[in-house]
């Protein structure tokens, strides 16, 4: 505990709070720290400029812990504290010398990640972690080759954790993201990789052959919850890329800013969402066979009749000349891909996932869903669009209405071309004891408090 | 007398044969710019924040010539830190672009986005593919 108090210091950003007293709280107050609300909500910034501040758990006391991708002070897990509950945060202590994005408490124990391993430190009362310095390792070995690298965690009630492990390719091909490259049959990524393992939440140093597969088919998760109405996992995937770059022929760059849908998936063990032989286009609404495996952008995979298990080379022989021989549309892999619960627009990147189960906001949020969107890249040369929190109403644990954008204008509101132009990208979701729900962004650093004001 | 301004006239026809060529290399180099490589380094050059590395006042792009030549040619799969930053994401290889076109692309990269380098020649690239891996 001594360490752990060794790195308070007052904060950077609130530097204007800081400097000029509660003058820089009235003002972030007042213009809702820039975003773009609901009638009757309220924002505010807590902090800001301490790292990249990616996943986001708060504790029953209304402490923040952050998990950020860049070390701030030497340190990746940031706790903090707003000591006079005015909303700015006043103290900041580091622990974990590790980058990641991961980080969730559940009984009496903070879990945090690496991209490649999970750990966990035992809370006291106060929910304060005991040994900053001396956690416990719960998996270690997960694939981390620098792209979907970030590993996500979300908890159930009977004693799983639930880890994303992303898929380090665009689209499976034999070269990733390069023109006219075939998809590699059957793709070799999702052994490993390209899904979410469950593990258990107590057993040390687990690795893949600890784990089980719990789903397939995801090309990235980064936003995942687990929702105690239906007791069933829920994830956001990252949908693939450059759909026009590596197939010109088939899509314009129009096309391709449009497609295809972000993803959300309810899964139970033994899902499979389809990647890479599949994506969801959210205009024709059907699952569309991917360029790779000889799809033209309209083939859905439920109008190809033929047998599964010859695409997969189980009877068919070799299965690389089956699929190099385009003119005969197959069924790829098993038959059960599922499809989404609900489709967002193209690109935007959802990560974060998060039920909202507080008393604070009005009726119609309880239940449902917050998505925080990071915001395209992928659709240049159009505009980039998405960086923002979206909200989808919940219903005996199905969608009940269409999705909404909830907080918007984090990029700071005018439309712009390229990424590196936003000010801020929503990254992480957490809900409040009172029931406010905190969103981080990791191009600051930001950890922003949303609430409602009868 | 004669003689200066013939050497004048040669020096002045040199200079300005030489910008228009680099003009033409440039304009057809942001045609390729615009097809090829905008979806992912973006129309002013910047990139995106960790995934695809930005194009303006990079060591990479402002370096030695052989080395970004070498990267369109062969694209970049491993992970090394350009200015101190990661990029996550893997770049390809443009076998799907000839000589001129890599040549013309370069130098158009290494003279915009507040870039200013020498340009990049069929030569330099000739090189570059020719030599071994």
């Amino acid at each position: 505990m001594k360490n752990f108090l060794l790195y308070v210091f007052c904060l950077n950003i609130s530097l204007a709070a800081c400097a000029s007293g509660n003058d820089g709280v009235k003002k972030a107050v007042d213009d809702n720290a820039g975003l773009k609300l609901p009638a009757g909500f309220t924002a505010i910034k807590m902090s800001e400029n301490i790292g990249r501040s990616r996943h986001i758990a708060v504790t029953a006391q209304g402490d923040v812990y952050v998990k950020s991708s860049k070390l701030y002070n030497g340190k990746g897990i940031l706790f903090m504290k707003d000591l006079n509950g005015d909303g700015i945060i006043d103290t900041v202590m580091g622990f974990g010398k590790y980058t990641g994005t991961g980080i969730a408490i559940k009984n009496g124990y903070l879990y945090a990640s690496s991209d490649e391993e999970v750990f966990r430190y035992k809370l006291n009362a106060k929910n304060e972690v005991i040994n900053p310095d001396q956690p416990e390792k719960i998996i270690t070995g997960l694939i981390n080759r620098h792209q979907h690298e970030s590993k996500s965690v979300a908890l159930d009630n009977e004693g799983n954790i639930y880890v994303n492990v992303g898929a380090y390719a665009n689209a499976c091909q034999e070269k990733d993201r390069t023109l006219h490259s075939k998809g590699r049959m059957p793709c070799p990524i999702l052994d490993s990789a390209g899904g979410i393992w469950q593990f258990k939440a107590d057993k040390l140093n687990q690795t893949y052959g600890d784990g089980i597969r719990y789903a397939t088919g995801l090309r990235n998760v980064v936003g995942l919850d687990w929702n105690t109405q239906t007791n069933s996992l829920f994830v956001m995937q990252h949908g693939r890329d450059q759909l026009h770059d590596n197939w010109p022929e088939l899509f314009d760059t129009k096309q391709s800013a449009e497609l295809p849908a972000e993803t959300m998936y309810e899964l139970h063990k033994g899902s499979n969402a389809g990647w890479p032989y599949v994506y969801y286009d959210p205009i024709q609404h059907k699952k569309i066979l991917a360029p790779e495996y000889g799809g033209d952008g309209k083939k859905g995979i439920d109008d190809i009749k033929s047998e599964p298990s010859v695409i997969m080379g189980g009877k068919g022989g070799d299965p690389t000349t089956l699929i190099n021989d385009m003119s005969i549309a197959r069924k790829p892999v098993e038959k059960n891909i599922q499809d989404p619960t609900v489709a967002f627009p193209a690109h935007m990147a959802p990560n974060a996932l998060l039920f909202y189960t507080g008393n604070q906001f009005p009726e119609k949020y309880k239940n449902g869903a917050f998505i925080a969107f990071h915001g395209s890249w992928n659709r240049a040369p159009e505009p980039q669009k998405g960086y923002l929190v979206a909200f989808v109403p919940f219903k005996n644990g199905k969608p009940s209405g269409d999705w909404e954008i909830f907080a918007d204008d984090f990029a700071g509101g005018d439309e712009f071309m390229s990424p590196n132009k936003a000010k801020h990208r929503p990254t992480g979701l957490a809900q409040g004891p009172d029931g406010s729900l905190y969103v981080t962004d990791d191009v600051k650093g930001a950890v922003y408090k949303i609430s409602y004001n009868k | 007398m004669k003689k200066t301004v013939l050497v004048v006239f040669f020096i002045t026809t040199t200079v300005l044969l030489k910008a228009q060529s680099l003009k033409t290399s440039m304009d057809r180099g942001q045609k390729v710019y615009e097809k090829v490589c905008l979806s992912c380094h973006m129309a002013d050059g910047g990139g995106v924040p960790h995934l695809n590395p930005p194009l303006s006042q990079t060591s990479y792009v402002l370096g030695d010539k052989s080395k970004i030549i070498y990267i369109v040619l062969h694209g970049m799969t491993d992970r090394i830190p350009i200015e101190d930053e990661y990029y996550s994401n893997n770049m390809a290889a443009h076998t799907d672009l000839n000589d001129q076109q890599i040549a013309d692309v370069l130098t158009y990269v290494r003279n915009n986005f507040g870039n200013k380098a020498s340009a990049v020649t069929v030569a330099d690239v000739k090189a570059v593919r020719t030599k071994k891996k």
